[in-house]
């Protein structure tokens, strides 16, 4: 089969597969909050509400699209296209499944543009164009609400693109590549101990979290906040240009998840049942399954999080990206040369990852600390140890006594 | 003078927030607590939804809902026109007609030759049914009510005999008169007190009166 049939397979079955899924996870967003909250969620439309997406959809289609007369009509209708265009078009050099495996049939391929060496570096670029499509719909929408919500966005995108970046850089570092399929196969044959989130804690977590924000996924929905700004940049839209805003941010919710999973977990890897050296029939499948399992978690935990988290104030967004997180994943960074350049093993960087995340927690409290004596009035409190580990402190003075 | 020589109270009091400890400020425990609470709620199955058509709620006793009109032992209406129910409406839906009673009733001079309630204006507050001296106008249990126009809202005296002849047998509204001594045609001997509105757990005081506002909870969803 010819490589641009392949290709156009590829695109076809990824474009028709997305909105699908993104329908579905919009279904398990709900239901998963329902059960948070002890309710039962959507179950009117077909068995356990398994229909409500088409519903849904079908809704959305339907409705009437209200274009306001004070808008800026080309930018307006052009902002959530881009949206999904960025969205989808990041996903493109993105392995979706296991690739290079020569068991899998020779029509199937598990990403959009295979061998792209750049790979990381595309994701992130296209990614984070994904805010233009907010801006312009913040702005062309030509109302209040949805000009700060879009400013908001910007500037909470440009803040938390240094330290998805730059989390990621020490391990493209490690790998000596940034080709995406690449890093997984270093991943899946060097097995479960050579999974990078062994080397680079630190580096997942902040990933994990600047991509959250990178989503404008809660906790740092701050662009769209319903209870200050109605509904930020997308207040102005209605019926499938609004259903559009939201394909695209579930659909980079599926992009990092697979990301979080590609660049951190070991692709499809997964001890004894798919190893690099396993082979039995159908492996391939059970390969694309344990990926898809391995992001279709990440999407549960981040649904989990948007309903158990509160939404954090501008301000605080603002410092854990600024003040924690790069200063962090620099030091993450000069910390991976360090151990590159000298040849320490790897596993001190699992050590220097905690002892990073030690010294940001005593440096956060103690310059909390600090803020807090500045103040007017300020008493110092009588027992610190008490308010930190508070068991520890009560058996010591219980033990003190006898 | 002798009050300003007083020390002013300390009325405002100086709070510090508590000092964030190592933990506190990397936010992790935070965050794997938050997940623990919400998982627990996800995993437990528990709900508390009521899936309304099919399944109606419990109400309380002295629920407030459509009006009847009761009738006496002889089918006939019991009400004697007397005006103090439309009287009390603070939302004025009632209206009534009077007609003097046929000569062999001789248990009333008057009787309503029409009887309009609005269900649209009335705010269910139940002042009628405390006014009325012969416990003839009562709140039933029907809550969903509905109607295609205005006019089939207007209910007027058979509608509501009807809405009698449909709740009489229901025991949650039973016809809560007795004959005796609050009116000619009253037959309440005593009125039962009210309990609280609200399901009560058994071992409650107020589970044990023989009252109509007390709804008998089950234990483990209470307490």
């Amino acid at each position: 089969m010819p490589e641009i049939l392949i290709t156009l397979l590829t695109i076809g079955v990824v474009v028709g597969a997305i909105p699908g899924v993104c329908n579905y996870l919009i279904l398990l967003e709900r239901k998963l909050s329902a059960w948070m909250q002890d309710r039962i969620g959507p179950n009117r439309v077909g068995p356990m509400g398994l229909f409500q997406p088409l519903a849904d959809g079908i809704k959305l289609l339907l409705k009437e699209e209200v274009i306001p007369p004070h808008v800026d009509k080309v930018l307006y209708v052009m902002a959530p296209a881009l949206s999904v265009f960025t969205a989808l078009m990041a996903f493109a050099v993105v392995p979706f499944g296991p690739v290079n495996d020569a068991t899998v049939p020779s029509f199937i391929r598990f990403i959009i543009a295979p061998n792209i060496d750049i790979g990381i570096i595309f994701v992130f670029a296209i990614g984070s164009l994904g805010v233009y499509g907010i801006v312009l719909g913040g702005w062309a929408s030509n109302n209040k609400y949805s000009a700060l919500g879009a400013l908001r966005a910007s500037a909470q995108v440009v803040s938390y693109e240094i330290p998805l970046g730059m989390s990621v850089l020490g391990l493209a570092l490690m790998s000596g590549t940034l080709n995406l399929e690449k890093i997984m196969a270093g991943q899946t044959e060097g097995g479960l101990m050579a999974w990078n989130i062994w080397f680079q804690p630190l580096a997942a977590l902040m990933f994990f979290t600047a991509s959250l924000a990178e989503a404008n996924r809660l906790p740092f929905d701050l662009a769209e906040c319903e209870q200050e700004l109605v509904g930020g940049w997308h207040t102005e839209y209605s019926a499938l240009k609004w259903a559009l805003f939201f394909l695209g941010e579930y659909t980079h919710m599926i992009t990092i998840s697979f990301l979080t999973s590609i660049l951190f977990l070991g692709g499809w890897h997964l001890p004894f049942i798919a190893e690099a050296t396993s082979a039995y029939p159908g492996l391939w499948l059970v390969k694309l399954l344990i990926l898809c399992g391995k992001a279709f978690s990440f999407i549960c935990l981040m649904i989990m999080l948007r309903w158990t988290i509160p939404r954090f104030r501008f301000d605080q967004l603002m410092e854990l990206a600024w003040k924690v997180m790069i200063p962090l994943s620099l030091a993450n960074l000069v910390m991976v040369m360090f151990c590159m350049h000298f040849e320490f093993s790897r596993w001190w960087l699992f050590f220097g990852s905690l002892g990073l995340f030690a010294a940001w927690g005593m440096i956060s409290s103690n310059l909390r600390a600090a803020e807090m004596a500045e103040r007017p009035g300020y008493v110092k409190p009588k027992k610190k140890a008490a308010v930190v580990d508070h068991g520890h402190g009560h058996g010591h003075a219980h033990g003190a006594h006898h | 003078m002798s009050e300003t020589k007083t020390k002013p109270k300390k009325t405002v009091v100086w709070v510090e927030e508590p000092v964030l400890g190592f933990w506190e400020s990397t936010f992790v425990p935070a965050i794997i607590q938050g997940l623990k609470t919400t998982l627990k709620h996800v995993t437990d199955r528990k709900t508390v939804t009521q899936q309304y058509p099919e399944q109606k709620p419990d109400l309380p006793l002295h629920y407030r809902g459509v009006h009847r009109l009761n009738r006496d032992e002889k089918d006939r209406v019991k009400c004697v026109a007397c005006m103090m129910c439309a009287t009390a409406c603070p939302a004025n839906c009632i209206t009534i007609e009077a007609q003097a009673a046929p000569a062999d009733w001789p248990d009333r001079d008057k009787f309503p030759k029409s009887f309009e309630l609005d269900e649209l204006r009335c705010i269910y507050c139940g002042m009628c049914e405390e006014a009325c001296p012969v416990d003839a106008i009562e709140l039933t249990h029907i809550y969903d009510l509905t109607g295609e126009t205005r006019d089939a809202l207007m209910f007027n005296k058979d509608k509501l005999l009807s809405v009698y002849d449909q709740t009489k047998d229901n025991p949650r509204d039973p016809v809560r008169t007795k004959r005796g001594i609050l009116g000619p045609s009253s037959e309440f001997a005593s009125l039962p007190t009210l309990g609280p509105a609200t399901v009560v757990p058994d071992s409650d005081r107020s589970a044990k009166n023989p009252t109509a506002g007390v709804i008998h909870g089950n234990q483990e969803s209470q307490s």
